[in-house]
């Protein structure tokens, strides 16, 4: 980075600390702090979406459907989050790149499972096996995004499901003595009411996702715990900056970014608590 | 910022992917970055060290185009398996075991002893200890079977930790591995007890169904070897190692 910064081994104290700080390894180290925050604005809006299908689901009037919402919810709940990850998202990749292989492909005659192997024609591969290695990052940071949406979608659906049965009848009843129709009741006075149960229970996945990122290694996108690791394991004189096992000072940095973070998420979920109960007949809304 | 580009890059590159054909085919190496000096991330972050040199050699015979990318060493296998990437080049030492799954080149690297490293002044009574060692490693698979008490970690680098802590007696690992973390220890560690062989050599792991690319590097492995590039890159990152083919 700095010119001075050429031959490490003669830089002592601030010098060697400013280098140090500065290498191409810790830019990656810091970029993942974007590519987390990224993944986490970009699930959002995903998991609300995902919360209220499956929400909704359970709550229509056709049975499949029905059972098509609890049989989601009650199955990505029920499985490991790690496992999930391995399994589910590789199948989806591998899904992917079968149907592009039969669309693309229709000539191949090999087989596409060959033992333990799975190969479809270098045209079907997602991404391509000559894309740069950025197209595959974004291609494994976009399974994540899936992969996150539909696990904590589930965990959603169950709290908003949980939040619209909440609601007090006696409140929608009046709508339909007004003559609305059942669309109207719903956004007018069901789901305005909603929030403030749900909030509670969203703001705790919402925690939960903050902390569950690692999980972005197993599909190859390298987060912030990886490069604390990485850079906090003991480097021997290979490395123009040897040092000991510094991971704890790494880790250590990691909890204020953690704790910061969740302060911040603390105070606007406050803030969206007071702003949903104005209002209501409840006791946050008796208060304003 | 960086990424934001990329992202909004992503989008319009995914349409045109769809259209074009592939021209040369890239061949993606997949390593683990975490097991100097066979292979690690230096300090630019890139992927380095005694594998790098002989890939991208291997790569430059084969005339193939070669990209380097990191995988954590337990879904090392599963992830060629599943075509993330095309090679193994992560210090892999052939075994039967593998080799049912995977086929290996081959051999780059001599059959290396492992050795044990203990805190200095260790017990030399390997058996009754406590031994660290990387998941799914033949050296795991020893300890296992040897009597001593297994701890297993997913990094070489927690291994070596889990000695200094106490948490392992010893940690058992590739010598090359362990002479650097000895060397740079400062008498803090040494090695305790007997090298033990076990393992066959170091090769590139391939699919099995990726017969052509499996010939390639094997014809390259062998002009390396040949004309004894091979055995000077040997000699550069292990300390002077004297390996004649």
């Amino acid at each position: 980075m700095f010119e001075y910064c050429a031959d490490p081994s003669t830089l002592s104290g601030f010098d060697w600390w400013s280098c140090y700080l500065t290498t191409g390894k810790h830019f990656s180290f810091y970029q993942s702090f974007g590519t987390v925050l990224t993944l986490l604005a970009l699930t959002v809006p995903l998991i609300l979406v995902f919360g209220f299908a499956g929400a909704l689901a359970r709550r229509s009037r056709v049975l499949p459907v029905r059972w098509f919402g609890l049989g989601y919810t009650s199955m990505v709940r029920g499985v490991p989050d790690i496992i999930f990850f391995l399994f589910a998202l590789i199948a989806l990749d591998q899904g992917i790149e079968y149907l592009r292989h039969l669309v693309l492909c229709p000539d191949w005659t090999e087989p596409i499972r060959q033992g333990n192997d799975f190969r479809v024609c270098p045209q079907a591969k997602m991404p391509l096996g000559s894309s740069p290695q950025w197209v595959h990052e974004v291609y494994g940071f976009g399974l994540a995004t899936v992969g996150f949406a539909i696990v904590f979608g589930a965990f959603a659906a169950n709290t908003i499901f949980g939040a619209l049965e909440a609601v007090p009848r006696a409140q929608l009843e009046t709508g339909a003595a007004f003559g609305m129709t059942p669309r109207q009741i719903f956004w007018r006075i069901h789901l305005p009411q909603m929030w403030v149960y749900a909030l509670p229970g969203l703001s705790n996945l919402w925690m939960i996702l903050i902390k569950a990122t690692p999980l972005l290694f197993l599909l190859g996108v390298e987060d912030i715990v990886y490069w604390a690791r990485e850079l906090g394991g003991s480097k021997t004189t290979r490395f123009a900056y040897p040092h000991g096992d510094w991971r704890l000072g790494y880790f250590i940095g990691l909890l204020v970014f953690y704790l910061a973070l969740t302060w911040v998420s603390e105070r606007v979920f406050e803030r969206l608590t007071r702003r949903v109960s104005r209002g209501q007949a409840s006791l946050g809304g008796a208060v304003t | 910022m960086n990424f934001l580009v990329k992202i909004a890059g992503a989008t319009t590159l995914a349409v045109a992917l769809a259209a074009t054909a592939v021209s040369a085919q890239t061949i993606r190496m997949g390593t683990e970055g975490a097991y100097a000096p066979y292979n690690f991330i230096n300090d630019e972050g890139e992927v380095d060290g005694f594998e790098r040199d002989v890939g991208d050699e291997l790569c430059k015979r084969a005339g193939l185009e070669c990209t380097w990318v990191t995988n954590e060493w337990d879904s090392i296998i599963p992830n060629l398996v599943s075509g993330n990437y095309d090679t193994i080049i992560a210090g892999m030492s052939i075994t039967d075991e593998r080799d049912e799954v995977i086929d290996f080149t081959q051999e780059y690297f001599p059959p290396d002893p492992s050795t044990y490293v203990g805190l200095a002044g260790a017990s030399a009574d390997v058996t009754g200890m406590v031994v660290a060692a990387q998941t799914n490693t033949i050296q795991a698979a020893y300890v296992a079977s040897s009597g001593a008490t297994l701890v297993e970690f997913a990094t070489p680098d927690e291994t070596i930790a889990a000695v200094r802590s106490g948490e392992a007696d010893a940690v058992l690992a590739d010598d090359a591995f362990l002479k650097d973390i000895v060397k740079a220890s400062g008498g803090e560690l040494a090695f305790v007890g007997e090298p033990v062989n076990i393992g066959g050599g170091v090769g590139m792991g391939i699919r099995e169904s990726d017969t052509e690319l499996k010939d390639k590097m094997n014809a390259a492995i062998t002009s390396m070897k040949e004309d004894g590039t091979l055995s000077a890159l040997i000699a550069k990152w292990f300390d002077g190692r004297v390996v004649k083919y």
